[in-house]
C-alpha cells in the first residue's frame, strides 16, 4: 500500500491520496444495530466542497474527494471513532481468528442497501473479488494483494502475463448469509482494522449488472443515499437513508459541491455560498482570525520525508544521512513557508497512530548545525554537487529550496535540483529500485516523498516504507532484523505486544535513518455559521453524519 | 454565394486534420505514462497496466494512435477518458455551460461596448470621451484574474450581491463571470466603435447627408453607424468564437464547469482524447464563426460580393 502525494496543486486538486475508511455516523452501536432506535436528528441541509472524484465505485476510488462522498454512501465492516480513534464494529459483528491467518467475519443482521436488498456475506465477497480481479483495473486492486492484506489467490487473478484463469479469490469463502472466511497469505494481526477502507466496502447485486450506471448513481448501505445522480464537475447530492441500520445522520440532505480550485471554495465560504471548505495554505493566517472558532484544525496522518538512494555513494554512509538530517531547521521552514500548519517530525510514524513516541527520533531529528557539520566532515562529506530530486507539480519548490539552502549553509556544500512531473518522477524512482548497483542515470541524490496512512497502525508507516522490497520502499533499505520484528508484530495476538515490537523496529529505522523525517500534517477547515459539530478525523475526512445544521442555510 | 460557402467549408478539411494532428502529437509528447499519473503513487499490477495500455492504444506509435483516433471520429466515436467516460458526453455537458457564459459575456461586451463607443465617438473630446479613454485603458491594464478576484471580493464577499462560484443558482451565477470575461473585449469594442465612428463622421458622405437636411438620428444610425460597424462586427464575430472555445482563467476563478476548465484538467491528466476532441470542436466553431462574419460583411456593405 503505497502512494500519497499532493499532486499538481496548480488548481488545488488533490489527487491520489488513497485513504482508509474512518467513522461516519458510527456512535456506540455495540448491541444489535438492527433495531434503529429513534434518534433525534437536527435535520436541515448543508454543503461542503470536494474535488471531482475519479470514480464512485469504492473499489476503484482511491482519492480523498470520492472517498469523502463514499463515506456517506457506504458503511464498512468497521469504523473508527473520529474523536477517540476507537475501533467500532459497524456492519461486522465480529472479526476473529485463532492463528491471525484465517479470519472469520460475522455480519450483523438487518443491514440493507439503499435499494432494499440485504447486505450479506456474498455482498462483501463479490465486491472483493471484483476489486481484486486484475482486468477490472480497480485502483484499489493492490489492497487485496501482497502490498495489502494479501488474500490467498490474488496472484491467480493478477498474472504478470496474459489473462487470469480464475475470477474469484480462493481465500474467500462464504459460510452462510452472515458469515464468510478470509484466508491470508501470511499472519496479520491487524487485519480487522484494515477492512474499514473503501476497497472493502460491500456492493449490491445491481452493481454487477451495470457498473457504469452504478458509478453515476451508487447504491450503498451508508447513512446517506444518492439523490438523483452524480452531476460531473458540479455536485453530488445525498439524502438521509431512512432505513439505515446504524446511527442516522443529523442533516436531512448534504450537497457535495465540486470545486476545481481550493481557493474558490474557500472564497465561496467567505461569501456564504458554502458551509464547509478546506483552507488553502496562504489563507491560513488570515483565516484563523477571520473565522475564529469556525476555523478547525486537527492532526492528519500525512508524513513528509526525504529519502536517500542507499545504493549510491556517499548516501550508503549512515553518518552522512544523520548529519544531513541534523542540518535541517524544520521549525524554521514550517514557520516561514507553511505558516505553522505542520508539526516537525520526531518519529517515523505519525502522532495519530498508537505507538508514536514524542521525540523518538532524538538528536537525529534535532537541529544542531555545529554537530551536523562535524559529523558530516568526519564521515567524508560529499564530493562535488549534491543533486536534490523532487516532483515539480506538487508545490514543493519553496520548501525544497529552503532545505537545500540550509544544507548549503550548514554543511558547506553545493547543490542542484532535478525536478519533473510526478508520473515521471515515480517512474525514475522505480528504476532506482531495479538498478541498485552503482546506477547514476536514475535518482542519485536525496528525493522527497510523503505518506498518508491506509489504516491507523504504526506498521502501515514502517513496513511499506522500510520493509525489504516493500511497495513504497524507494530507498532500498533492507534490514532482516527490522523485517523480522515487523513480521512478529503482525503475528502478535495482543495489540500492546504488537506495538512494542513495532517500536523496536522503529528504533532500528531511526538508527539507520534511510529517510529524513520532515514533518507531520494538520487539517485546516473552515465552516459557515450554518453548521456545527464538524469533526475531521485522522484521515482528513469530515464526519458528515455528525454535522449539525444550526439554521439559516447557505 | 453557394460556391463561396462550399469552398470555405472545403478549406476547413485540411485545417481540421492539421490541427488535430498537431494537438494529438503535443499531448503524445507529454512525458510520463498517463496511466501511472492517474494512479499516483499507488502501485498498479502489471496485468491491469497492460489492460489499460491496450484499451487506450498507448503502446502504438504516434501515427497509428492518431489513425485509430481519426477512424473513431469518422464513425462518430470521440473516444473515452482514462476513467471511462465518453468524450462526446463530456463535450455535451461542458459546451452548453461555456456557451451560456460566452453568450453572457458577448451580450455584455456588445451592448455596453457599443453604447460607450457611440457615446464617445459622437462627442469627440468631450468629458465622456475622455472618461471612456481612461476607464477602458484602466480595465485593459488589469489582468483578468485580478479583475475576477476583485469582483468576487467586492460583489460576492463584501456585499454578497452575486454568487461567486459554480452554476448552482441558475442564470444569476453567470452574471459575475460574464462581466469579467467580457470586460477586456468591451474595451476593444468601445475603442473600435469610437475610432471608426469618428472617422466616418468626418467623411464626405456624412457631410452630404447632413447638408441634405436629414435628421441626425438617420445620419448617424443609417449612414455613419452602419459603415462604422464593419470592423466591430469582425471583432465581435471572432471574439464569440474565442469565447465559445472556453475561458480557462475565468472558468477557473469562478468554478464554472465549462470547456476551458475541462481542457486545463485534461492537459494535466494527459487525456489526449479530451484535449483533441474539445480543440477539434473549437476549431470547427471558429471556422464557422469566421465564415459567418465574412457573410455578414455583405449585409452591412452592399458593395461586397462573394463569388
Amino acid at each position: 500500500m503505497r502512494r500519497r502525494l499532493r499532486a499538481p496543486a496548480l488548481l488545488g486538486l488533490i489527487l491520489a491520496l488513497a485513504l482508509v475508511a474512518a467513522a461516519c455516523g458510527g456512535d456506540d452501536e455495540d448491541g444489535g444495530a438492527a433495531t434503529t432506535a429513534p434518534v433525534a436528528t437536527t435535520g436541515g441541509e448543508f454543503s461542503m466542497s470536494i474535488c471531482e472524484p475519479e470514480s464512485l465505485i469504492p473499489q476503484i476510488n482511491a482519492e480523498t474527494c470520492g472517498s469523502q462522498v463514499l463515506k456517506g454512501l457506504f458503511t464498512p465492516l468497521i469504523q473508527f471513532d473520529p474523536e477517540t480513534d476507537e475501533l467500532i464494529y459497524a456492519v461486522a459483528e465480529s472479526i476473529t481468528s485463532d492463528d491471525q491467518t484465517t479470519w472469520t467475519v460475522t455480519l450483523r443482521d438487518g443491514w440493507t442497501f439503499h435499494d432494499g436488498t440485504p447486505v450479506t456475506a456474498q455482498s462483501f465477497v463479490d465486491a472483493w473479488n471484483w476489486g481484486a480481479f486484475g482486468p477490472n483495473g480497480a485502483g484499489n486492486n493492490y489492497f487485496f494483494g501482497p502490498y495489502g492484506v494479501n488474500i490467498v489467490g490474488y496472484d491467480a487473478l493478477n498474472p504478470s502475463e496474459g489473462k487470469p484463469d480464475a475470477k474469484e479469490l480462493s481465500g474467500l469463502t462464504v459460510v452462510d448469509d452472515r458469515t464468510f472466511t478470509v484466508e491470508l497469505g501470511a499472519p496479520f494481526s491487524e487485519f480487522p482494522i484494515t477492512v474499514g477502507y473503501n476497497a472493502f466496502y460491500p456492493l449490491p447485486p445491481s452493481f454487477f449488472e451495470d457498473s457504469d450506471a452504478f458509478n453515476e448513481a451508487p447504491v450503498g448501505n451508508g447513512p446517506y443515499m444518492i439523490d438523483g445522480s452524480w452531476q460531473h464537475d458540479q455536485q453530488i447530492s445525498v439524502v438521509r437513508y431512512e432505513d439505515y441500520a446504524g446511527t442516522p445522520g443529523n442533516a436531512d440532505a448534504i450537497t457535495f459541491r465540486i470545486y476545481a480550485d481550493l481557493d474558490t471554495a474557500y472564497r465561496d465560504t467567505q461569501a456564504g455560498g458554502l458551509d464547509i471548505a478546506d483552507v488553502p495554505s496562504e489563507q491560513i493566517e488570515s483565516g484563523r482570525a477571520e473565522f475564529g472558532d469556525r476555523f478547525i484544525e486537527s492532526p492528519s496522518s500525512s508524513f513528509s520525508y526525504i529519502g536517500f538512494p542507499l545504493w549510491a555513494e556517499p548516501f550508503d554512509n549512515p553518518d552522512i544521512r544523520k548529519a544531513m538530517s541534523m542540518a535541517i531547521d524544520r521549525q524554521a521552514v514550517i514557520t516561514a513557508i507553511f505558516f505553522d500548519t505542520l508539526t516537525p517530525a520526531d518519529d517515523m510514524a505519525s502522532p495519530v497512530v498508537q505507538g508514536y513516541r514524542e521525540g523518538a527520533c532524538g538528536e537525529a531529528c534535532t537541529y544542531d548545525p555545529e554537530a551536523a557539520k562535524e559529523l558530516f566532515d568526519s564521515a567524508g562529506g560529499i564530493d562535488g554537487e549534491l543533486t536534490i530530486w523532487f516532483n515539480n507539480d506538487g508545490g514543493h519548490e519553496q520548501w525544497i529550496e529552503a532545505v537545500a539552502n540550509q544544507w548549503a549553509q550548514n554543511l558547506d556544500i553545493e547543490f542542484r535540483f532535478e525536478s519533473m512531473p510526478f508520473a515521471k518522477y515515480l517512474g525514475l524512482l522505480d528504476e532506482g529500485l531495479d538498478n541498485e548497483l552503482g546506477d547514476t542515470d536514475g535518482v542519485n541524490g536525496p528525493f522527497r516523498l510523503g505518506w498518508v496512512m491506509d489504516y491507523p497502525s504504526m506498521q502501515n508507516y514502517l513496513e511499506n516504507l522500510h520493509g525489504t522490497q516493500a511497495g513504497s520502499n524507494y530507498t532500498t533499505y533492507s534490514n532482516p532484523e527490522f523485517d523480522d520484528l515487523i513480521a512478529q508484530g503482525k503475528r502478535a495476538t495482543d495489540l500492546d505486544q504488537a506495538v512494542s515490537l513495532y517500536q523496536q523496529a522503529d528504533d532500528l529505522v531511526i538508527q539507520d535513518l534511510p529517510i529524513i523525517p520532515l514533518w507531520f500534517g494538520l487539517n485546516q477547515s473552515v465552516t459557515s455559521e450554518n453548521v456545527s459539530n464538524v469533526i475531521i478525523d485522522k484521515f482528513s475526512f469530515v464526519d458528515i453524519a455528525r454535522v449539525e445544521v444550526v439554521g439559516g442555510g447557505a | 454565394m453557394g460556391r463561396y460557402i462550399a469552398r470555405r467549408l472545403l478549406q476547413a478539411i485540411p485545417v481540421f486534420f492539421g490541427a488535430t494532428f498537431i494537438v494529438f502529437a503535443m499531448v503524445y509528447a507529454i512525458p510520463g505514462d498517463p496511466i501511472r499519473a492517474l494512479n499516483g503513487e499507488r502501485p498498479i499490477s502489471d496485468s491491469a497496466m497492460q489492460q489499460l495500455h491496450e484499451r487506450y492504444n498507448l503502446d502504438d506509435p504516434l501515427l497509428v494512435q492518431y489513425g485509430k483516433y481519426i477512424w473513431g471520429i469518422v464513425h462518430g466515436d470521440f473516444g473515452k477518458t482514462f476513467r471511462g467516460y465518453p468524450v462526446i458526453d463530456i463535450m455535451k455537458e461542458k459546451f452548453p455551460v461555456t456557451f451560456r457564459l460566452a453568450l453572457g459575456a458577448f451580450v455584455f461586451e456588445g451592448i455596453v461596448g457599443l453604447f460607450a463607443g457611440i457615446l464617445a465617438g459622437l462627442k469627440r473630446g468631450s468629458f465622456m470621451d475622455n472618461l471612456l479613454l481612461i476607464s477602458t485603458m484602466f480595465i485593459a491594464a488589469i489582468p483578468v484574474f485580478v479583475l475576477g478576484f476583485l469582483a468576487q471580493i467586492m460583489l460576492g464577499i463584501q456585499f454578497r450581491i452575486f454568487p461567486i462560484a459554480g452554476i448552482y443558482n441558475g442564470w444569476i451565477s453567470y452574471v459575475l463571470p460574464s462581466i469579467v470575461l467580457g470586460s477586456l473585449s468591451l474595451v476593444y469594442i468601445a475603442r473600435l466603435t469610437r475610432t471608426s465612428l469618428v472617422e466616418n463622421m468626418r467623411s464626405d458622405y456624412i457631410r452630404t447627408a447632413e447638408a441634405k437636411g436629414l435628421p441626425r438620428s438617420r445620419v448617424v444610425g443609417r449612414h455613419a453607424l452602419r459603415n462604422s460597424l464593419i470592423p466591430v462586427v469582425t471583432y465581435l464575430g471572432v471574439d464569440l468564437g474565442t469565447l465559445m472555445v472556453g475561458a480557462i482563467i475565468t472558468e477557473g476563478i469562478f468554478n464554472i464547469p465549462g470547456v476551458g476548465r475541462e481542457i486545463f484538467l485534461a492537459i494535466r491528466g494527459q487525456e489526449g482524447a479530451v484535449v483533441v476532441g474539445i480543440v477539434t470542436a473549437g476549431i470547427m466553431i471558429f471556422i464557422v464563426m469566421n465564415l459567418f462574419v465574412d457573410l455578414l460583411y455583405a449585409v452591412l456593405d452592399p458593395r461586397i460580393r462573394y463569388e
